[in-house]
């Protein structure tokens, strides 16, 4: 594990408007790192940055020992970018692009024949090799677009909003991609979609209004949700005025809410203090009172809510 | 080199992959044609030179140039694939110079395909084929002074008509610094040396020079300059305007 991307204090500002302010973390090779942030967070801006394409107004990234402030292609040439909403040459075949990419990148000859043959068989892009890329659906697009990211096999992968606007399928298979080239290299990629962070990421920064608000695994991130170690209990709805007197008078309890109630079901969620563990305890009272539930389980702390919380509270400090 | 070289070879492909390469190149011909016989009168002129056929080419440049350059930088920028392309291990002055290249090729394959003409008057006489050689010469780098004024345009606007029009409203302010209206302009309130420096930017003058034959290096020097001087400000605009 050693660090690939170091992004140290980056900042960049449009005037008098702060789209990045101080950011820094860095991602070490087979780390999967979520970019989390509300639209206008200044993920993409950061993005930007990292790959070069635009210069920061102070603090840097150094990608591979390579600082982009100095050297920017050098950087350029470690790391495979994937830009919002993929834009391509769509005058181009897939083919045409993928080569154009790779003679910028140098790969030539024989290599760069077994580098757009891995890309396509990886991305499974052999039906539309022959054809312009204005033609593709926008599933295939995003596809050629990945496919051109990693044809160097680069150390440092960075994608913005990567399964934007693919289905599900589609989006298991960018996942399931991802998991699977995160072995050698660090990838970044920006999402605003949280199952994404549970389902790859191992580990999450989120900034808000271009600040760094939070940086840890989605597990630490879920800890700070007011629903984490919750218990939830479903039961018949005549029995919740039962549980709520029955849960009175524990201190770690802080609240329960009665979610949804159906005709033969009520779910009532038990809220716990700074996310203690009071499964025992309710589970317990329940036995002692003869209170039948009809599932009950543990909650795990919703990446919604902590993002909500977290995200909207870096507005208020300001 | 070999970036330079893979920009410019996918920019000319990008030319041809759309009906503008061919709607250029026939409108070129069929005006370069028509305007050497009936108003440059090729044949009434009893001469065996290309004069009535180069005498035109900076009026047919002024529109169909333009119409060239406007996409270089202007569609990047619409499309966002200036974000893919400037993400590549690729400077801005090697892209700015490939896709000048591309287009300046283009608009040189145009011109080459002008040869029945070439033709044509070897076989009605005996010209000096130095001179029309000359005339070729100043045609493409005029093409190359237009076309540099044209990516320096697209590179400001993401709208290829206004670039377009900007374009050819500059080319047009070029060719005519040596001519009375914008002469006059200057006369009431410059200085002589002023208005001596702005004849001497006259894009005319300089093209009918070499294609008189006077191969003065000044005129070549002057022309490779406009093409250095506009090719430096628009890596300058696209390193400013590409993150907006």
């Amino acid at each position: 594990m050693s660090v690939m991307l170091d992004i140290r204090g980056l900042t960049k500002t449009f005037g008098p408007f702060t789209a990045v302010d101080d950011v820094s973390f860095s991602v070490s090779s087979g780390e999967v790192l979520g970019f989390l942030g509300p639209n206008g967070a200044g993920k993409s801006t950061t993005m930007k940055m990292v790959t070069g394409f635009l210069p920061p107004t102070s603090g840097t990234a150094i990608v591979c020992g390579a600082d982009v402030t100095r050297d920017p292609i050098a950087v350029k040439r470690h790391v495979g970018y994937l830009p919002e909403g993929a834009p391509l040459y769509e005058d181009m075949t897939t083919a045409g692009l993928l080569s154009f990419a790779a003679e910028i990148r140098g790969i030539n000859g024989a290599a760069r024949r077994s580098a757009i043959d891995a890309a396509v068989e990886r991305l499974q892009l052999n039906e539309v090799y022959n054809q312009p890329i204005g033609t593709l659906s926008k599933g295939f697009k995003r596809r050629v677009g990945f496919a051109q990211a990693i044809l160097h096999d680069p150390d440092v992968l960075i994608l913005d909003e990567p399964t934007d606007g693919l289905d599900p399928n589609q989006k298991h298979q960018v996942r399931n991609l991802i998991a699977e080239m995160s072995k050698d290299k660090a990838i970044v990629i920006s999402t605003h979609i949280l199952e994404e962070v549970d389902a790859v990421c191992t580990r999450a920064v989120v900034i808000a209004r271009g600040r760094k608000v939070a940086d840890g695994t989605p597990a630490d991130l879920e800890s700070r949700s007011a629903y984490f170690n919750a218990v939830s209990v479903r039961l018949h709805p005549n029995q919740v005025d039962n549980l709520k007197n029955a849960l009175e008078g524990i201190g770690d309890i802080v609240g329960i809410e009665t979610a949804d109630v159906a005709a033969s079901s009520a779910h009532v969620i038990v809220m716990a203090r700074d996310g203690t563990a009071i499964v025992e305890t309710v589970n317990a009272r329940l036995k002692d009172r003869g209170i039948a539930a009809q599932q009950l389980y543990v909650e795990r702390g919703r990446l919604d809510d902590v993002f909500r919380q977290i995200t909207s509270g870096a507005g208020d400090a300001r | 080199m070999s970036t330079v070289y893979a920009i410019s070879k996918r920019e000319l492909t990008a030319y041809f992959s759309t009906p503008l390469a061919y709607v250029f190149i026939v409108i070129f011909l069929a005006l370069a044609g028509a305007t050497t016989f009936y108003f440059g009168g090729f044949f009434n002129r009893g001469q065996a030179d290309l004069q009535s056929f180069f005498s035109f080419h900076p009026w047919l440049y002024l529109f169909l140039i333009p119409a060239v350059g406007m996409r270089l930088w202007a569609e990047e920028r619409k499309s966002g694939t200036i974000e893919l392309l400037m993400t590549l291990p690729v400077s801005t002055t090697q892209a700015v110079i490939g896709k000048f290249l591309a287009a300046w090729i283009f608009t040189g394959i145009g011109l080459a395909l002008t040869f029945p003409i070439w033709i044509t008057v070897n076989y009605l006489g005996s010209p000096d084929n130095g001179v029309i050689f000359a005339g070729y010469v100043a045609s493409f780098l005029m093409a190359g002074a237009f076309l540099s004024i044209g990516s320096f345009v697209s590179a400001l606007t993401r709208n290829q008509v206004i670039a377009f029009v900007i374009a050819a409203a500059a080319c047009f302010l070029f060719m005519m610094s040596g001519l009375e209206p914008v002469q006059s302009a200057f006369r009431g309130w410059a200085s002589s040396f002023v208005i001596d420096l702005v004849a001497s930017l006259s894009f005319l003058t300089h093209f009918d020079a070499i294609t008189k034959g006077v191969f003065d290096l000044r005129d070549i020097i002057y022309l490779g300059s406009v093409i250095g001087v506009f090719l430096f400000a628009n890596v300058v605009i696209v390193d400013i305007k590409k993150g907006s």
